[in-house]
Parts: C-alpha cells; sequence; structure tokens
C-alpha cells in the first residue's frame, strides 16, 4: 500500500504483520506499517477500528497474538512496558493524584535510577517547555484540563522516549484549547524531534497536524500516505468520505480510451475522467467530487459540465454551500469560498445552473 | 439533597419513629456513662458527681485483673490488626487487580463470608479448629482468632478504596519504567492508604471488642478486658464496670471517628 519506499528515511517502529485477537474478535487484521523516524505520525480511524489496540501494542500493554513490532531495528513486542524506551501520553492523562507536578514529570527519571535532583531538575526545564513552570507544587486536582494535558505530556517527554505514543490526548479539551493544542503539539515534536504516535478519529486534526496518515477501518489499514495525498488521491470509497466532505456518485464505466474513463451517472449525465487500474469497463463504481472543486455557472463551459437546479444554499462561516440536483440525476454539494463570491454569483435556490468540475476533481474509487 | 415530593421527611410518623430508634440506640449508653460518674457503690441510686470509680479502675482490688486485661487486648488488638490489614491488603491488590479469573467471585464471597455468619457459630468452628489440632489454649489462640476474623472488617474498606482506583496510574508507572514493585509501593500504596488506615482501626475496634469469640478459644487464666468485664459482671455489677465500658466506649467513638475522617480525606488535594 505504502508507495514511498520505507528505507528512505530511519524506520522508528516497523509492524509487521501484526494481528491481535481477543477470543474469536480480531480486532487488528494482519497491520503492516512503518513510521519513521523524526515524524509525526497519526493513526486516523473511526471508533472501534482498533487505533488504540494498535498504539497499546506498541506501549506493551497489550500482547501481539501474531507479528512483530520492532523499535529501532530491536524487536521488542514480546518487553514489558517498562523495557521499551516508548512513552505514552493517556487519554485520561493518569496522572498521579497524590503527587505534586513536578514530582509527576520527573518519575520517569527517578526510575530509570537518575538522583532525585536530577529529574527535579529535568522536570523544571520540561515545565518551562510547556510553559508550566509556575504551578510546579501543584496537584494535578488543582489544573484545568489543558493544564493537565501539558503536564501529562511533559512528564512522558522527560524520560526522553525514542517514540512518544499520544492517544486522543485533545480530545477531552474544548474546540478552541483543542486549535492552540494542535499547533503546540506541532510546535513540541519539531523542538525534540521526537517520533509521535497520535491517535485521533478526528480527519481535520489528522490532517493539520501529520507528517504521514495511516487511515484504518474496522481492523485494517487502509491507505497510508501524506495528509495531502490522502485527501487528494484516497485509494478507495471508505478513505474518500471519511476524509473531508465529498460527493460520492455511483457510475457505471462506459468506455476506456488513452487512459480516460468515460462514465455515467444516471439521468442521462455524462462525464471522463482518467482511468483506474482495477477498473474496466461496465464496472459499477463509485466516483468522488470534492465540494470545493466544483463551481456553478449560468451556461456550460470549457471544464465537465452538468446541468441541474439549485435545491438550497447553506451558509457555513467561511463557505457557503449549494445544493443542487442534476435534472433527473443525483443531488451534489457545491463549495464555495466566501472570498470567491466577488468572483462567482451565487445563485437563488430554483434557479437552473451547470456544476462544472476543475480538471482532475473527479475520482473513480475502487469500494 | 433534593428535598422533592418524595421527600421521606414527609411521611407520617417518621419523626417519632426516628425518635424511637435513637432512644433505643442510645439510651443505655448514655445512661451508663451517666452512672460511671455516680458517688455511689449502688448502681441506681445517683448520690451525686464523682470520679472515684475511674480511680477505682487503676488502683481498686480489681486493678490488676484489669490492667492484664487491658495489656492483654490492646497488644492482640495492635498485631492482629496489623496482620490482618496486610493479609487484606494484599488479597484486594490480587483479587481486583488480577483482572477477570475464574472464581473471582467465589473468592470474594468467600472473603467476606464471614461477616454474615453468626459469631457463636464461628466461635464453636474455631474453638474445634483449635482443640482438633492440638493447640494449648492462650494468648496465641486468641491471636490466630482475632487475626482469621479481622480480615473481612479490614478488607472492606480497602477493597471499596482500590476500586476507585483506575488501574491507568499503574499502566503510566510501567510506562515510565517503573518495576510492578515500584508501581505497587510508589502508586498503588499511597493512593490506597485511606482505605488501609480505615481497614486497620476498623479491624483494631472489632479486635478490642470482641467477646464471644475469645470467650470460646482463650485458655484459664488469659483474659481480655471484654473476658474480664464479664468475669466480675458474673460476681454483680459495680459502679467500675460501667466507668471501664465508659472509657471503652471513648475509644470505639475515637477510634471509629479517625476512621470515618479517614476513609472520606484525600491525598490528592
Ligand atoms: N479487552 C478487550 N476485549 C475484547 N475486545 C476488545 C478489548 N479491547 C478492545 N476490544 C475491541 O477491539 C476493537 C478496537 O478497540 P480500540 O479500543 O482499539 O478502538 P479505537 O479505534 O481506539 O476506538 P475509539 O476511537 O472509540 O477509542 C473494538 O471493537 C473493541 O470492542
Ligand atoms: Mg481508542
Amino acid at each position: 500500500m505504502e508507495k514511498s519506499a520505507p528505507d528512505t528515511a530511519t524506520i522508528a517502529v516497523d509492524v509487521r504483520d501484526a494481528v491481535k485477537r481477543y477470543g474469536d474478535f480480531t480486532a487488528l487484521k494482519r497491520i503492516s506499517l512503518s513510521i519513521r523516524d523524526n515524524e509525526f505520525f497519526t493513526l486516523l480511524g473511526p471508533s472501534g477500528c482498533g487505533k488504540t489496540t494498535l498504539l497499546r501494542m506498541i506501549a506493551g500493554f497489550e500482547d501481539v497474538t501474531e507479528g512483530e513490532i520492532f523499535l529501532f531495528g530491536d524487536e521488542i513486542d514480546t518487553l514489558p512496558p517498562n523495557k521499551r524506551p516508548v512513552n505514552t501520553v493517556f487519554q485520561n492523562y493518569a496522572l498521579f493524584p497524590h503527587m505534586t507536578v513536578t514530582d509527576n514529570v520527573g518519575f520517569g527519571l527517578e526510575m530509570l535510577g537518575r538522583t532525585k535532583a536530577e529529574a527535579r531538575r529535568r522536570a523544571g526545564e520540561m515545565l518551562e517547555l510547556v510553559r508550566l513552570s509556575q504551578f510546579a507544587g501543584r496537584k494535578p486536582a488543582q489544573l484545568s484540563g489543558g493544564q493537565q494535558q501539558r503536564v501529562a505530556l511533559a512528564r512522558a517527554l522527560a524520560p526522553q522516549p525514542k517514540v512518544l505514543l499520544l492517544d486522543e490526548p485533545l480530545s477531552a479539551l474544548d474546540l478552541k484549547l483543542r486549535q492552540t493544542m494542535r499547533y503546540e503539539l506541532k510546535e513540541l515534536q519539531r523542538e525534540t524531534g521526537i517520533t509521535f504516535i497520535f491517535v485521533t478519529h478526528d480527519q481535520e486534526e489528522a490532517l493539520t497536524m501529520s507528517d504521514r496518515v495511516a487511515v484504518m477501518s474496522s481492523g485494517e489499514l487502509q491507505q497510508l500516505g501524506e495528509a495531502r495525498e490522502i485527501y487528494e488521491t484516497p485509494h478507495n470509497v471508505f478513505v474518500a468520505d471519511f476524509i473531508g466532505e465529498t460527493n460520492l456518485l455511483e457510475v457505471s464505466v462506459d468506455q476506456i480510451a488513452q487512459g480516460r474513463a468515460t462514465c455515467h451517472l444516471g439521468g442521462g449525465h455524462e462525464l471522463t475522467c482518467d482511468a483506474v487500474e482495477g477498473i474496466g469497463v461496465g464496472a459499477h463504481v463509485h466516483l468522488s467530487v470534492r465540494p470545493e472543486r466544483l463551481f456553478l455557472s449560468e451556461a456550460p463551459t470549457e471544464a465537465e459540465s452538468l446541468p441541474g437546479r439549485v435545491r438550497d444554499n447553506i451558509f457555513v462561516g467561511t463557505d457557503i454551500q449549494t445544493i443542487v440536483d442534476l435534472n433527473e440525476g443525483p443531488r451534489m454539494t457545491v463549495r464555495t469560498s466566501n472570498s470567491a463570491r466577488g468572483a462567482r454569483r451565487v445563485f437563488e435556490a430554483g434557479s437552473a445552473v451547470y456544476v462544472n468540475m476543475e480538471q482532475g476533481a473527479a475520482r473513480l474509487l475502487v469500494d | 439533597m433534593a428535598r422533592g415530593k418524595y421527600d421521606i421527611r414527609r411521611y407520617p410518623g417518621f419523626l417519632p419513629m426516628t425518635v424511637l430508634c435513637l432512644t433505643l440506640l442510645y439510651a443505655p449508653l448514655i445512661v451508663v456513662t451517666i452512672y460511671s460518674f455516680n458517688d455511689s457503690s449502688s448502681i441506681t441510686n445517683w448520690e451525686g458527681m464523682s470520679t472515684r470509680w475511674y480511680v477505682d479502675v487503676f488502683v481498686g482490688v480489681e486493678s490488676d485483673k484489669f490492667k492484664s486485661a487491658a495489656w492483654n487486648s490492646f497488644t492482640i488488638a495492635m498485631i492482629a490488626a496489623t496482620v490482618s490489614t496486610t493479609i487484606a491488603t494484599l488479597a484486594a491488590t490480587g483479587m481486583i487487580r488480577a483482572g477477570r479469573f475464574r472464581l473471582r467471585t467465589l473468592s470474594f464471597g468467600l472473603i467476606s463470608l464471614p461477616l454474615m455468619v453468626p459469631e457463636i457459630v464461628t466461635a464453636v468452628a474455631t474453638l474445634i479448629f483449635f482443640n482438633s489440632i492440638g493447640f494449648v489454649r492462650g494468648y496465641t489462640t486468641i491471636l490466630l482468632a482475632h487475626i482469621a476474623f479481622c480480615i473481612p472488617f479490614a478488607y472492606m474498606p480497602i477493597a471499596a478504596r482500590m476500586q476507585g482506583i483506575e488501574d491507568s496510574y499503574e499502566q503510566a508507572a510501567l510506562d515510565l519504567y517503573a518495576s510492578k514493585f515500584q508501581a505497587f509501593t510508589r502508586i498503588l500504596l499511597p493512593l490506597m492508604a485511606p482505605g488501609i488506615i480505615s481497614g486497620f482501626l476498623l479491624a483494631f475496634i472489632i479486635s478490642l471488642d470482641d467477646f464471644i469469640i475469645t470467650n470460646f478459644v482463650k485458655g484459664a487464666g488469659v483474659e481480655t478486658l471484654p473476658t474480664a468485664i464479664f468475669g466480675s459482671v458474673k460476681q454483680g455489677i459495680k459502679p467500675n464496670i460501667m466507668a471501664i465500658s465508659t472509657m471503652l466506649l471513648a475509644i470505639s467513638i475515637v477510634m471509629v471517628t479517625i476512621s470515618y475522617l479517614v476513609s472520606k480525606s484525600d491525598n490528592t488535594k
């Protein structure tokens, strides 16, 4: 699945054919992926797809039913958690409630056998890094959710792990704070140079923060690639639908010539797009077009142009979403950025329009 | 507490019922406490305030008997509470942290069953047990019996506390390179401390208080405070018994209060 060769950079974590079974339920179905050193890597997928399970297997809290996990070339899947040089930021933070912030942050180093003084000094540095020095003497219960989150980060980073594992660390925070923390996390990753493996079910979080994203669904890896690549060239219907918004149209392929496929989408509408390997003539498949890569016009244009009627306009802050029913065909959503409104006019509900596709916007997908 | 339509205080007869129950519970204790300060050899006629019976407990004719009984009671309670609390702590750690193992419900039932068995049954059984293995009755048999029956009392508050501690704390400790033992001593034990102290105090009081089992397993000549008091009462109730009882009552109240406060306290603030 992965196009870029894994040996272009040092591999931090290499998961090979990992299977996880609970009784007769298979939570992970033979997952293989390589996470590079120094990268911000995200495991993205809907609830229950096995992200936490995979993360906990890397941390050592779940054993691997089949397969191996390597950390910088060393097999670690049989080591107990306290022998793996990886640290975890838990979803509920799991800060030790009876210890001060400093003692929490210094705990890892103390367990590694450093002196109490050294642990405290390093804890001080880490707290400075997350800007919490003034709270050093407090107990976790006396901190806000966002502050606890940063303590958990400092605690996990203090022993300088080779890899930092983060399980939905932002999910307990409110929207505003979550957005600030996205940026801070990304900064922290760059400053420390530590490999981050970040778990989330929020695709926006994944796209904004990650170098590379692995999309998972029901225990299987769906696609692995750079955020932009995943968004722009999804491999299958699941990825296209899960990442961002898209128009998913059922089509049948009529003809393929010179790398272009001519597709039928009902109501007599026809359009051509790039042919895809594995999809032949007569196939009934899905076609995905992102709403922001469509635009409306009064008359047909040079681009692929489909006639329809505006059903509704929905104002969504930065954009206007126009719902268009193609004549006797499917319904499509068109997104017009508010800043582009001067150039592109807004069509009232009921007006006849043409839906136009930018070059390369329509993609055929395997199911 | 919401005071809605179904506030229990609106039910007819709530107040008289409450007063009746409290009176039945506490009137005897209050009477004993008041009469322990009676300046009279009679236990029924009030003849003015005095602390002479308290003095009598410490220097009177029976004082030697009471002193040695009190010392036995105290040392037995101390050792029994310490040992049973240790066992209960380990049992709670094992049973709650070992995950879902078979017979877990059964184990929990077994450890709490003695709380429901009539004490006389336990007493007879313990006696038969000691006899059958040929143990000579004395201080040791009392101590062993106390350790055994104190375990469930110590276990309850410890297990309750432990159930409230998520296992992500220990996982975080392991993740931060602590050994299992360090995770236990540095994280779990401090978090359980209020439950452990509370269990210890409860076990101490239960041991200090026990009459039935002690009376069965004690040998001739070895007395604890409750059995000494009982022996003394058999020759007629004298006011010094009321003074001792009042002192025991005071100790119990103090211990139970501490136990309650500790179980409510929080070392996380
Ligand atoms: N101890 C367990 N025993 C049995 N099944 C389990 C166990 N732990 C997890 N599962 C199952 O494995 C699957 C994956 O769980 P996991 O916690 O990894 O999901 P997730 O992707 O992290 O979801 P979420 O986003 O909701 O946290 C789920 O279907 C879950 O029910
Ligand atoms: Mg999860």
